[in-house]
């Protein structure tokens, strides 16, 4: 693939005025044409603009996760070296190895299992929102409330102590943050490495009935070493709280901004009108907004486009969920509108692997927070609100918020 | 309408179980994907379709 003057640089900025929707440029990009080149940190990629590609390549096996091989568009200049206390995590393996290590921690996120979460969940949610109403106000919704969530809940998960939670929330953030420094994010995360390799000694030799005790069970069987043990560990505790700490409180600022469909959950507590709501705002708000990156293992014909052997190619994910082929008025924030194809969580063998807990977090949260508390509102101007236009994954930094 | 899934390409998302529940399950030790039936009633052919249009390892397949 040759380079044009012209190729634009991705990830893009979004409108100002406009933070609930992808990059203008990415738009116009997917009006012109389903297959773009783009630039990233200098170097050429393809950008697949439109969700019926994104799906069919993000299942195509021809495409690698691998973060090593070269010609990979990473999210950062070089990819981090490896963390000498903790391995890599699945997402970046390929088939077989992903499929082998990804089965591992697959059970405890089966729907049933899950499900059996709900009454803990509802009680940490109730529990949360009785200390907002004791409280002082304003208040930063996400300090109070978006964060402890789910860190309470993949603490009990995983087995991690809770009261570590400042210890970690802190350091992912700055792993997450693609403009700290690339030596300070490379310390965060040798800080967490070593956190759950530690916690992983801990398991191995007092097991308990947790998700990370399971995985020592496999390092005792030599089915895995301890330190690939601890990598999935940070994998999934990272996964855990940082996406629906932002879905919470983004979520929760995108319907103070849309009272239309914010009434819509106030004046319904039926479980299907939650869940439909939590699909649609998974779509519209796409957290996950520097795409799904992959680099082509053999040549793939697309309409005529040869994708070489070697390629970058980049999934903005964000827009495929505003395809105006697949979503109807795909800008607007519809609650009652049938989401559930969104690809939020991907699409293809990586697809989330926290789904169902992330959707029964989400649907307890949104199906309390707005019918206990329904005068809920901002505290802080919109334009006011720090927004993580640099994060790993999108969301606020703070939301002041009083009732 | 016949069903057929395939465990080995399947990665437990679990979306067939949400879409379906009567339809598909999920393996006790890794959440593969298990077929209750796999021939079930007319009526439930849209959430038998949205299962398999939802499943991000394409590892369900509905003939109608």
């Amino acid at each position: 693939m040759t380079t044009t003057d012209h190729a634009p640089a991705y990830p893009m900025t979004r409108a100002q005025g406009c933070p609930f929707d992808p990059p203008p440029q990415l738009k116009e990009l997917q009006d012109e044409a389903p297959l773009v080149k783009v630039e990233v940190f200098g170097r050429p990629a393809w950008l697949v603009t439109r969700y019926a590609d994104q799906r069919r390549l993000l299942a195509d096996q021809r495409l690698s996760s691998d973060v090593y091989r070269p010609g990979f568009p990473g999210t950062t200049k070089e990819p981090l070296s490896p963390d000498e206390n903790a391995g890599i995590g699945f997402i970046v393996l390929d088939d077989p190895e992903h499929a082998r290590l990804r089965r591992m921690v697959t059970a405890p996120f089966m729907i049933k299992r899950v499900a059996a979460m709900r009454p803990r969940i509802q009680q940490i949610v109730d529990g949360l929102i009785d200390d907002l109403l004791a409280g002082p106000k304003p208040v930063d919704l996400v300090e109070a409330f978006a964060l402890p969530i789910p860190s309470l809940v993949i603490c009990e998960l995983l087995g991690v102590p809770y009261e570590d939670h400042e210890f970690f929330q802190r350091n992912s953030s700055i792993l997450l943050r693609t403009s700290a420094p690339i030596e300070e994010r490379i310390k965060a995360r040798g800080n967490i490495g070593g956190y759950l390799n530690e916690l992983m000694g801990d398991k191995l030799e007092t097991p308990g009935d947790d998700l990370l005790s399971g995985l020592a069970e496999r390092v005792k069987a030599g089915e895995l070493s301890r330190r690939d043990a601890a990598g999935i560990g940070v994998l999934l505790l990272i996964a855990g709280h940082e996406t629906t700490a932002n879905m919470i409180a983004l979520g929760t600022l995108a319907l103070l901004e849309h009272p239309d469909q914010l009434a819509k959950l106030q004046q319904s507590d039926d479980p299907a009108v939650v869940a439909g709501a939590v699909e649609e705002l998974l779509r519209y708000l796409n957290i996950t907004h520097n795409g799904r990156r992959r680099v082509v293992l053999e040549d793939i014909d697309f309409d005529g486009e040869t994708l070489r052997a070697g390629d970058g190619v980049i999934f903005p994910n964000d827009i495929a969920n505003r395809d105006p082929a697949v979503f109807e008025n795909p800008d607007e924030l519809d609650l009652d509108r049938d989401a559930r194809r969104h690809v939020a969580f991907g699409f293809g063998v990586h697809q989330c692997l926290g789904q169902p807990l992330a959707r029964l977090e989400l649907q307890v949260v949104y199906g309390t927070l707005y019918r206990r508390i329904p005068t809920l509102r901002r505290a802080a101007e919109l334009t006011d609100i720090p927004f993580k236009h640099d994060g790993g994954v999108y969301g606020v930094y703070a939301l002041p918020v009083t009732w | 309408m016949k069903i057929i899934v395939d465990q080995d390409k399947c990665v437990a998302s679990g979306q067939c179980v949400t879409a379906a529940d009567t339809v598909f399950d999920q393996r006790d030790e890794d959440g593969i994907v298990v077929l209750l039936t796999d021939n079930p009633s007319p009526e439930l052919a849209a959430d038998v379709h949205q299962a398999a249009a939802v499943c991000p390892a394409l590892a369900i397949v509905v003939e109608d």
